[in-house]
Parts: structure tokens; sequence; C-alpha cells
């Protein structure tokens, strides 16, 4: 394509008659277009793989750090609870259940609401309210994590305290199952809060990408469906929802790798303890909220490396989920196009 | 006909189906007003905690020891140096980058592995960045330094920038490009005077996310650009930010800090919410012009 085009222009000034001097300068002009053409593209695509060269960094120094760690305990370090700084025992296995747990309490929340959104924006609100909703809900994705933490200690967790967990504490007593899984003294703060904080975060992701998928359902389908007398609500699960099936998915990966990554707004409320508990109220840690509480203050080699240990596990655990997010959006992409 | 019709119509499987529909609609109606109740909540509880504390010492003043008054100086004068580094740092890789994926290679190898990649990254947990650039920058060079909080954020900024050039540039009939290819401009020429001029509003929004993005980031700074009490421009010192700042106030006992740590929240609140609504407001001026 490209040496095509330079041939034509070169064609063209060719055959136009020109004086020697004309000609000379014509052709330094198109030398140096020439070179700086070449540098340009150079650049553009060393910068395309200092991308690739950030992926494989990141992947090789997690991998650099955890080594001593990794070394020492082996994979045993995936399930041992234990985490000990002072005589240096350390487990990713408390971490590793406070992430999966609050990640899955906050997609069970944000999965059907967001799709119930979805389905409101798309099917059911009025034109003019569409966008401004749209927008409303895109903003909570806009406001920083480290205000969700901030906002989830000082207002969210003393109201779950006080009112809600006490509520299902009692209320759940006499249950089987449920009593064990919101069981103990209210503390407030936990994996339950945690979870319920991640859910709003991850909410506005579903929301957004569902809408994005079903507004590229073709209305033919929609209209043949309501013109055999199918409701707005059978439109939706019989038409809607399998038509962009795949899209749903991908949205709920992004949104689960969001939750599993966050940071700053369960540190403020999870109540770091290295433990795997059954009740959900219990205090735990993440993956993510280990980190950001000890890595400053972690002494010794050992400490250390564990830490970037549990990194390395979060990464891997997103990057899977990731893959599969893009891998299912790109499918329905290709289907699309 | 007629008969069959009024039939169905009042037949128990045809009020089923319209009651379902009515639950549906109005479980439609609720997740809404959910979601939207929590946006209310959570602003109107940021303005009523953090207006209390705003005041011109905020701006003024440094951040103060236990149990004193002060102000969020430094950290925000942190924040703005360690967000302009880091866009300066990741803007022009990250527009070369989409370049590179939407005008010489947008279909080859190479692209499609590039592309895949840079959605990784965009949505890779900030905490891990924070961890690369402690190994790569922070543990060779034995401390904890601005530079080290810039490149961390320049990290986040790359994909977002990447993915919006590529986006924007894609949006660029080919027609344009053609025109100046049938008047011998070569690419480079092309790309810079032509694609880039019409891409530019996509362009600077992608650039704008970018620091609305990084500006609330807490997670890459905890152990790259570290804190700092003091007023420090070093940029090989630790550097105070003012996520950093909000995150240490908030957790302490004294109740001077819990203060200004809300106060900090709404001035990163507002400034990010701003920060994306202008994003926002640049690329839809552009699709109805």
């Amino acid at each position: 394509m490209n040496s095509g085009e330079r041939d034509v222009s070169e064609a063209v000034l060719k055959d136009s008659t020109l004086t020697a001097s004309d000609s000379a300068s014509r052709s330094s002009v198109l030398r140096r277009l020439r070179v700086t053409d070449k540098v340009f593209h150079g650049l553009t695509r060393t910068a395309a793989l200092l991308v690739l060269a950030l992926l494989s960094g990141v992947i090789l120094s997690l991998v650099y750090g955890a080594a001593p760690a990794l070394g020492t305990f082996g994979f045993g370090f995936l399930f041992d609870e234990s985490w000990n700084p002072v005589t240096e025992r350390f487990g990713a296995l408390a971490p590793i259940y406070g992430t999966l747990i609050t990640s899955a309490i906050a997609m069970l929340i944000a999965v059907p609401v967001g799709l119930m959104i979805a389905f409101f924006l798309t099917e059911l609100c009025p034109p003019v309210l569409r966008r401004p909703i749209g927008i409303a809900i895109e903003l909570l994705a806009g406001i920083p994590s480290i205000i969700y933490g901030i906002w989830g200690l000082f207002v969210f967790a003393p109201f779950m305290q006080q009112y809600v967990q006490p509520l299902f504490i009692d209320s759940f007593a006499n249950v089987p199952v449920l009593s064990i899984l919101f069981a103990g003294p209210p503390y407030g703060i936990g994996m339950f809060t945690a979870g319920l904080i991640l859910a709003i975060m991850v909410l506005p992701f579903v929301t957004s990408i569902s809408r994005d998928v079903f507004d590229a359902v073709p209305p033919v389908l929609k209209e043949a469906a309501y013109g055999v007398g199918c409701t707005t609500w059978e439109v939706f699960r019989y038409v809607v929802l399998p038509f962009t099936r795949v899209g749903v998915i991908g949205g709920f990966m992004l949104g689960l790798g969001r939750a599993l990554g966050e940071t700053m707004a369960v540190t403020f409320v999870i109540g770091n303890a290295h433990h795997v508990s059954a009740s959900l109220f219990a205090p735990g840690t993440t993956i993510s909220a280990s980190i950001a509480n000890e890595f400053t203050e972690a002494v010794g080699d050992l400490y250390t490396s564990s830490l970037i240990a549990l990194g390395l596990i979060l990464f891997f655990i997103t990057f899977v989920v990731l893959a599969i997010a893009r891998y299912m959006l790109m499918r329905l992409q290709m289907r699309a196009g | 006909m007629t008969d069959t019709s009024i039939a169905s119509a009042n037949s128990p499987l045809y009020a089923g189906r319209r009651r379902r529909n009515a639950i549906a609609k109005s479980l439609a109606l609720a997740a809404t007003i959910f979601g939207l109740g929590w946006l209310v909540l959570i602003l109107g509880i940021l303005i009523y905690k953090g207006i209390g504390g705003l005041s011109l010492s905020v701006f003024t003043e440094m951040t103060p020891p236990p149990g004193a008054a002060g102000g969020l100086l430094n950290a925000i004068v942190g924040s703005l140096i360690l967000t302009i580094l880091a866009v300066i740092i990741g803007t022009p890789i990250g527009v070369l980058a989409g370049t590179y994926l939407a005008e010489y290679g947008r279909h080859d190898k190479l692209s499609s592995v590039v592309r895949f990649i840079n959605d990784i990254l965009l949505s890779a947990p900030s905490i891990v960045i924070g961890l690369f650039i402690y190994e790569v920058m922070v543990a060779p060079m034995g401390h904890f330094s601005g530079w080290a909080g810039a490149v961390a954020l320049a990290v986040i900024v790359i994909p977002v920038v990447v993915r919006t050039t590529e986006d924007m540039l894609t949006l660029v009939p080919d027609t344009l490009r053609e025109a100046a290819a049938s008047i011998g401009l070569p690419r480079a020429h092309m790309i810079v005077r032509i694609a880039y001029r019409a891409a530019q509003a996509g362009i600077v929004t992608g650039i704008l996310l970018a620091v609305a993005r990084i500006s609330g980031e807490t997670a890459p700074l905890l152990f790259t650009a570290l804190n700092n009490q003091f007023w420090s421009l070093n940029m090989n010192a630790p550097m105070p930010s003012l996520p950093v700042v909000i995150f240490q106030f908030a957790l302490s006992p004294y109740e001077e800090w819990q203060k200004l740590a809300w106060t900090g929240a709404l001035l990163i609140t507002v400034t990010v919410l701003a920060l994306s609504i202008i994003a926002r407001s640049l690329t839809s001026a552009r699709k109805s012009s």
C-alpha cells in the first residue's frame, strides 16, 4: 500500500517537464519527506511495542520479586492461612478467599441490578431522560475509589453496624446455612460491607456495557417479536438477552476484573484480618488490601516478597478474567461487524 | 375471530404474562432509582461533610501535625506535579502507539496483539502497577521518589490514551487520507497534518479522561511517591499527593485530620467529575456538528 502510493507520486514527478535544478531540489525534498516518514513510522511502532514491553515488564518484575517467597513456601503458599511476620510464615489463602468472596458478593448484586438498569434505559426510559440517566450512572464509575473508601468507612460501615447487620443476624439466627454466613458481632466493617461497596463500584461498568450491547440489537428483531404479541419483558428476555449474551458476559467479566483488583475502597472497610471465616460479617482481607496496608511497613525480604507474590496471584487472576472478557466482547464485535 | 381474541385477553395465561411484564418493568425502575440513589447519597454526604472544612487555609497552609489546624497545600501541589508529569510522559507514547494501531498497522498481527494487551493494561489492578514501579524504580534507587510516582501514573495514562487515540483516528474518513495521498503527501505528514487535526477533539478527550482517572488514583502512589508531611518540590524525594494524604488522614484517629480528608475528598471528586464532564461535552459537541 505504502510503496504503491510513493511509486505513483514519483511517476507523476518524472513525467512532468522540469528543469534540472527544479528536479534536483524536488528530489531532495522528497528524500527528506521519505526520511521523516520512516522515522515517524518507526516511532509509532516503537511506542506500540512499548505497550507490549510494559505488560511483560509487569509480569517479569512480579515474578522476580515473588521468587524468594514462592521458593520458600512452594505451592503450599496458595493454601496456607497463616500470616505471621514474626515467624516469617506467610500464606495466601486468607487474602485469596477474601478477594473471591467480596467479588462474588459484588457480582451477585451488581449483575441483576445493572441488567435491569440497562433494560430500563434501552426499552422503557423516555428518550429525553436516557442521556442524563446514562451519564449519571457513568459518573458513579468516575468517582475515585478512595472516595468510596472514606464514604464506606465513615458513613456506610456505621450504618451497617447499627441497622443492617443486627437485623440479618437476628432474623437468620435459626436458619441452617444463613446462620453461619451471617454470624458474629456486627463490626460494621468486614467482607459483607466491602462486597456491597464493590457492588456499587462495579454497577456502572455492568450497566454501561449491557446498555451498549442492547442498543446494538437490530430493531427488526425486536419489532418482529412485538409483532407476534410479545410483552416488553418477553422481548427483552427472549430476544434481546439471548442475542447479546456474549457481550453481556463480557461486560460482567470486565466488572469482575475491576472488583477483584479494587484496592482503596476495600482497604478502608475490610478490617485487614488474615483469617478465613465462614461469617460474611467477620473482618477479612483481600489481596490488594493486604498489599496496600502492609507493603510500606513490611520488614524483611521474605515479607516483602510474599506481598509481591500476592500481587502476582492477583495479576494472574485478573489477567485470565479480563482476557475472557475481551475475547467475548471481540467475538460479539466480529459478529456485528 | 373476535370471540377467541377476547377469550385469550381474559385468559389466565395472558393475565400472567401481563403481570410478569408489569413486575419486570417496576423492578427495572426500582433498579434505576437504586443506582441513582447511590450517586446522590455519595455526592450529598461528600458535600455535606467536605464543605464545612473548605476555607482559604486549605489552599494556603501545609498539612498539619496531628491535633493542629492546617491545609492541604503541599498535597495539592504534589498531586498537580505528579499528574502533569505523568501526562507529559504518558501522552506522547500513548498517542504514537494509538497512531500505529489506527494508521500503519490497522490489520496486522502485531496490532491485534497490542490492542489486546492494551485492553488488559487498561483494566489491570492499579496496585499491581505500583508493585511493578516499586520493583523497577524504587528498589534499585533505594528510596521512594516523586519520579517513581509520576512514572506509575504514566503507566496508567498510556493505555487510556492509546485506546481513545486509536478509536478517534479510526473515525476519520478514509477519503481524507486518500485525498492527501493523491497530492503526494507522505503518510507521516498526512497523519500529522490531516488525521490528527480531524481527530483533535477526540484525542484531547482521551487525555482529559486519563487525567481524571489518575487524579484520584491512590494505590499506585502508596509505595512509589509515598507521602511527605512537608513542602517538597524535589522529585527525588518522597512526594505528597492528595489521595495518599486522604488515605492517611481518614484512617487516623485525629478529628482535624479526618475533617481535612473529607475536604480533600470533595476537592478530588469535584475535579474528577468536572474533567469527565468536560471530556464528554467535547466529544458530543463534535458528534452533533
